[in-house]
């Protein structure tokens, strides 16, 4: 019904450009939708455009001096952050680029591999566990942090690497992605082709199948990756040595030293700004990946 | 989150049989570690007072060397997210050795089992303190629960220049803290006195405190709460008729509006505690040298009392295996002279031993109130006037329910009596719900 109407109303626009009334007459339709998402460019990035302006300003400068008007305290900020407790800020970067990128790429590979099975072969059961896995999409991750605080506990595994990196490893989200990818992008005759030129299951995944999956591998890997730089509660819970704390948990007690003593804001701010630009690199970096569709060629349909 | 502060192993059907219970674990447990205090011990601690691990330092290459008892400090952050993080970790049994804890969060910690009675090994300690600051870690029983560290003991604090500039005199009971508010008011419409905030319960806590409101106590076998009576709803009504009449300012506290009003003279003076100078600095760092302090408005002319916000203590867990060496631990952090002068110069802390609190470390004013020389001789003797507090076994729900009635009761200048009857209300039902026995 709607494409219908759409249909029917698109010549009256789509005839119009090349004639006088044509350009003006398409800037007006795209005045609105324009500005919604200029509002949601200034939604979001105003945020953003705080954190950088408040990270140049020194401790007085932070409060008094206006809002977007930058200070002059950057690079007093930036060299107190490395001085604090001697220099433990770059050790919770260091730890947060671990839990993100082992983390991430574990649970990537194990997303691959399952999604793969999952879209792949027909055995027993597979719709109930997939049903499973959909009902884990669903489940907030917070719900589970105490439980499996409790489990790695009696597991002797508590503060330490293994109790942030092994929740992470099993993602339903990510054999969810990673499954609907495989069925789209994996076609059954190519892996029936390679049954038939002799290659292993294992074979087929790893040359053939894998390849093809690389661009929503990214995307998972990608999502993975933020959501455990992002991640608080789990480690909270997990860790009590500040040594192994990632950055989220290092700021909140930087933060959090109770009121004796002069907040330490501005190292927090700064502390925050730099938190980001990793994430902003990987997508700069990881981005042209996504453009791999190319391969998705190999079967005429 | 909440919901796990709720489990408890066991649960307790009056504070009697709770803090018998404890008593008697921490009893056999401590027995048990008379033998394991001859060979060396290795202690965690958990704490978020800053530069702690210097402070530690001095104690494992000092006496913590010589007995063979080594600590290591892991920093968290402070606050309730803490009691509920210590709460978690004992329920897997994972507890650290020693906890850093406010004074409010002793009673959870207690009735949830997860902090030892060290009356045995540290109970010696308790002549170092004053009365109603030692009370806190005892819950009014023979046992005792932590060891105290630091306090907050309330203050009133004026910018000096301001009130000579709008002609004030310091108020030196409510009634004419209320007339000083009124007569800024009228001298300038867009200065306040103060504010009235609801987001730290503490501030609150404490000014019923010292109106003489006891919330938490218990009669026979049941707990009594309190929060409704008639000393805290003197407190709310005066507080709710200043916003009412908009004599006080009614934005919350700690905000960057905050700070600004603070640091342009918009808001001249701050009811707060001890620790107010460190705050201060990072809050209006222009007026440094323009501010003083002075002992709370009382609530009559005949009176000398004032109420406590904030402070924290050391407790021993049940999970240690080394609950003698622990208890030893934290009666040297908070009572041997150089322990407090270390605590005082890494940590900031205003330290709860009598003392202490006229040692060196205290001859000089904070940076920020260098023009009040006699800065911490006056605070040392506001906080001989302590008024005993009393906390019971589920301050968070009442502190959060506070947040909420009273934020809301502020912004709206609405009825306080009302927010501080949902504040009774919702904490009578979460105590009942948790399974406590509660007289009406």
């Amino acid at each position: 019904m709607s494409s219908l109407a759409v249909r029917k109303t698109a010549p009256a626009a789509g005839t119009t450009p090349g004639t006088a009334q044509g350009p003006p007459l398409r800037r007006r339709i795209a005045l609105v939708p324009t500005l919604a998402l200029l509002l949601g460019a200034i939604y979001c990035l105003l945020p953003v455009a705080w954190v950088l302006i408040a990270a140049t300003k020194s401790g007085s400068e932070l409060f008094s001096t206006f809002t977007f008007f930058p200070g002059t305290g950057f690079a007093d900020n930036l060299s107190d952050l490395s001085a604090y407790r001697d220099g433990v800020y770059w050790k919770w970067m260091g730890n947060s680029a671990l839990y993100a990128g082992v983390g991430a790429l574990l649970s990537t590979a194990v997303s691959a591999i399952s999604g793969y099975a999952l879209a792949i072969y027909r055995f027993k059961g597979r719709e109930t566990v997939f049903n499973v896995l959909m009902a884990g999409v669903l489940m907030p991750p917070v719900i589970l942090a105490i439980p499996q605080y409790l489990l790695l506990a009696k597991a002797d595994l508590a503060d330490t690497y293994w109790a942030v990196l092994l929740p992470l490893i099993l993602s339903p989200y990510g054999v969810y992605l990673s499954r609907i990818y495989a069925a789209a992008a994996v076609p059954s005759d190519v892996v029936e082709a390679g049954r038939m030129d002799g290659a292993s299951e294992w074979r087929i995944f790893t040359r053939v199948a894998l390849p093809m999956m690389v661009p929503g591998l990214v995307t998972v890997f990608l999502f993975q990756f933020v959501a455990v730089w992002n991640n608080f509660l789990l480690p909270y819970i997990m860790l009590s040595d500040d040594e192994k704390f990632p950055i989220t948990l290092g700021l909140f007690t930087l933060l959090e030293q109770g009121s004796n003593t002069p907040a330490l804001y501005t190292l927090v701010i700064t502390g925050a700004l730099l938190a980001v630009i990793p994430l902003i690199a990987l997508f700069l970096v990881i981005q042209r990946f996504w453009s791999l569709d190319l391969l998705s060629g190999a079967v005429k349909s | 989150m909440p919901s796990i502060t709720r489990h408890r192993r066991f649960v307790a059907t009056a504070v009697a049989v709770t803090l018998g219970a404890t008593t008697l674990a921490a009893c056999g447990g401590s027995d048990d570690d008379s033998e394991a205090q001859s060979g060396p011990a290795k202690l965690t601690y958990w704490t978020w007072t800053p530069g702690m691990d210097k402070v530690v330092d001095l104690w494992n290459k000092g006496p913590g060397k010589e007995q063979q008892i080594t600590v290591t400090v892991k920093k968290q952050a402070s606050g309730d997210t803490l009691v509920t993080k210590i709460l978690t970790a004992h329920k897997a049994g994972k507890g650290p050795d020693l906890v850093q804890a406010e004074y409010q969060a002793l009673p959870t910690l207690v009735s949830n089992d997860a902090v030892a009675d060290i009356a045995g090994e540290a109970g010696d300690a308790k002549s170092k303190f004053a009365e109603g600051v030692w009370q806190q870690t005892t819950l009014g029983s023979d046992a005792v629960y932590a060891i105290p560290q630091d306090i907050g003991p309330m203050m009133f604090y004026y910018r000096e220049d301001l009130f000579k500039k709008y002609d004030l005199t310091v108020p030196t009971t409510w009634d004419e803290f209320a007339e000083t508010a009124r007569k800024l008011k009228k001298a300038d419409a867009d200065v306040d006195l103060t504010t009235f905030s609801a987001n730290d319960s503490g501030l609150f806590a404490g000014l019923a405190q010292q109106a003489g409101a006891k919330w938490w106590t218990t009669e026979g076998q049941k707990w009594k709460v309190g929060i409704d009576d008639a000393a805290t709803q003197k407190v709310a009504d005066f507080w709710g008729g200043l916003v009412e009449d908009g004599a006080i300012d009614n934005q919350p506290m700690y905000t960057p509006a905050w700070n600004k009003a603070l640091n342009t003279g918009k808001q001249i003076a701050w009811v707060s505690a001890v620790w107010a100078p460190g705050t201060l600095t990072t809050a209006a760092p222009d007026t440094a040298g323009k501010w003083k302090m002075a002992p709370l408005p009382q609530w009559s002319k005949s009176e000398d009392v004032t109420g406590s916000w904030g402070g924290s203590s050391t407790a021993v867990t049940t999970d240690s295996k080394n609950k003698g060496a622990a208890a030893k631990f934290a009666a040297w952090l908070n009572t041997d002279p150089d322990a407090l002068t270390a605590l005082a110069k890494e940590g900031g802390i205003y330290p709860a031993a009598t003392t202490a609190q006229t040692s060196d470390a205290f001859a000089e004013p904070p940076a920020f109130f260098s023009n009040q020389t006699d800065f911490y001789a006056t605070a040392s003797k506001i906080a001989t006037t302590t008024a005993p507090s009393a906390w019971g076994p589920n301050v968070n729900v009442a502190y959060t329910t506070f947040k909420d009635a009273f934020g809301a009761a502020a912004k709206n200048k609405s009825d306080f009596g009302a927010a501080l009857k949902t504040m009774q209300d919702t904490t009578v039902a979460d105590m009942k719900k948790q399974g406590f026995e509660v007289a009406e």
